[in-house]
């Protein structure tokens, strides 16, 4: 994505922030908004789907212990998604600071997206009291008209979201990876180790929930490094 | 018996609770395919209850117009489940509607619902499903595959189960009706979540150390120290981790890393 045309190359991602956004809670949760999908598709649309896979991954790692209970916030990793991937990919191929930029533009967009499910939340109680009356009396277009608006405004959440995110961030992450002064490999070795430090909390909960878990995971672990040193 | 309820009479599927008002095949699958949007107008007030009214309404369409309007206001207070397993009840609370139970019936029968849906589908799905699925496709990306084959594996296994559960739940919801209760004791629903956490404990093992590799890249050396850091991390985000969810805490030692390389 290059600077000059900014505002114009993040419409499509937004739109696709749009979709993913939407896919979280409200239509048709098939998981489209799992950052490990989230950031590919971003990263596709930016023409590096492989970039878009690998920072894909390290939020997917930061997302496992996301558990998105019922009324309980949690971060809205569609349209972070979108903007780590989208950010990552539009960088240099080989840039040092690309990777923890990138996951910090992702995570800063994650900490915004989840404020807005709950003002979105919020507009649609508001929205229910407003047609109270009409779907206490049954009305059949009462109902599926509270149900679509919710559906429209959720998706323009996300692509709001993911365009104010792009349009303040990614200016932002150039600036940041042409002043970065920390060497490729110790830069992705930091992520990589936040990242791992996150899954692996999240493993040890639900290593909690069976009897037995944690010691298979250990059978799988010591499996894993023992093919690791193999290769 | 009024034309609308004769329209009622075509059978989809023999009704186990010996009702006399099978749905029509048309209404079923207009109530599956809106089962996808059931969390649209989501709130905190009433939940999910707009969205089971939405997805019954298709249902609803054979009684006669008196009892299809009291039906949907009904069914359009505060109801809370896992979205999956809301096909459950808007099948047993249509069928319940069409049966011509006692409303006030129905209102318990509703009330008493939520709460069995909501926590059998949150451990099933976004404690065992999800997580078991995403870790498989971080395998997949692990042994050097690359973005369409992760993410079609990760797309098409999740959604198999995903699809079949609210297809299920719909299937038994309709059959069933106020009788629905054991088929929430099926082996899957109770024995599922400690199942899938042990196959996943198994795969997170295997797949970690792999996928880290894959991530760090060039700086294999590192490997062994990010394995450390992570497990020390571990600890600490399981000591407090009701304090601070990682992503957050992340954030903010990622924001003071990010400052540090730019101005060392």
């Amino acid at each position: 994505m290059s600077p000059a045309p900014l505002l114009v190359s993040a419409i499509p991602v937004a739109l696709l922030g749009g979709v993913l956004g939407l896919d979280m809670v409200s239509f048709p949760q098939v998981m489209l908004s799992r950052p490990l999908v989230s950031a590919t598709l971003a990263g596709a649309f930016v023409g590096r789907a492989s970039a878009g896979l690998l920072i894909g991954v390290v939020l997917e790692l930061l997302a496992l212990e996301t558990l998105p209970f019922g009324a309980s916030r949690y971060a809205e990793w569609g349209t972070a998604g979108a903007v780590g991937g989208a950010v990552y990919a539009g960088q240099h191929v080989g840039a040092a600071g690309a990777l923890p930029v990138a996951t910090f533009a992702a995570l800063a967009t994650a900490v915004f997206s989840s404020r807005s499910m709950v003002w979105l939340r919020q507009w649609n109680a508001r929205d229910a009291r407003r047609m109270r009356a009409a779907i206490d009396a049954g009305s059949a277009k009462a109902v599926n008209a509270a149900q679509l608006r919710g559906l429209a405004m959720d998706y323009f959440r996300g692509t709001a979201v993911t365009f104010i995110a792009l349009a303040a961030l990614y200016p932002l992450s150039e600036q940041l990876v042409a002043l970065w002064g920390t060497d490729a490999v110790h830069s992705r070795a930091v992520v990589t180790a936040l990242a791992a430090t996150v899954a692996a909390g999240a493993i040890w909960t639900l290593c909690h929930r069976a009897a037995r878990a944690g010691w298979l995971f250990v059978l799988g672990l010591c499996a894993g490094t023992a093919i690791l040193f193999l290769q | 018996m009024p034309a609308n309820e004769r329209v009622a009479q075509r059978a989809t599927g023999p009704v186990e609770n010996g009702s006399a008002a099978p749905v029509p095949l048309r209404a079923a699958l207009g109530s599956f395919t809106r089962l996808f949007a059931v969390q649209g107008s989501w709130n905190y007030e009433t939940l999910l209850g707009n969205g089971i009214a939405f997805c019954a309404e298709p249902l609803l369409r054979g009684l006669p117009p008196e009892r299809y309007h009291a039906a949907l206001a009904r069914q359009s207070r505060y109801f809370n489940a896992h979205p999956y397993l809301a096909g459950v009840a808007v099948g047993a609370l249509a069928r319940a509607e069409l049966d011509g139970v006692d409303p006030a019936q129905i209102e318990r029968f509703r009330t008493a619902l939520c709460g069995p849906l909501g926590s059998v589908g949150d451990q099933l799905v976004w404690a065992g499903w999800l997580p078991l699925c995403s870790l498989i496709a971080l395998g997949v990306f692990a042994v050097g595959q690359g973005a369409l084959v992760t993410l079609g594996t990760f797309l098409g296994l999740y959604n198999i189960g995903h699809v079949a559960l609210r297809a299920w739940g719909l299937r038994v919801g309709l059959r069933r009706g106020m009788r629905v209760a054991p088929a929430l004791a099926n082996p899957i629903l109770r024995d599922g979540p400690a199942a899938l956490a042990r196959i996943a404990a198994v795969i997170a093992g295997l797949i970690l150390p792999l996928a880290l590799q894959r991530v760090i890249g060039p700086g294999r050396a590192l490997a062994g120290v990010v394995a450390a850091i992570a497990v020390v991390g571990a600890v600490v985000l399981a000591r407090f981790g009701t304090r601070a969810t990682g992503w957050r805490a992340t954030l903010i030692v990622l924001a003071a890393f990010v400052l540090y390389s730019v101005v060392r």
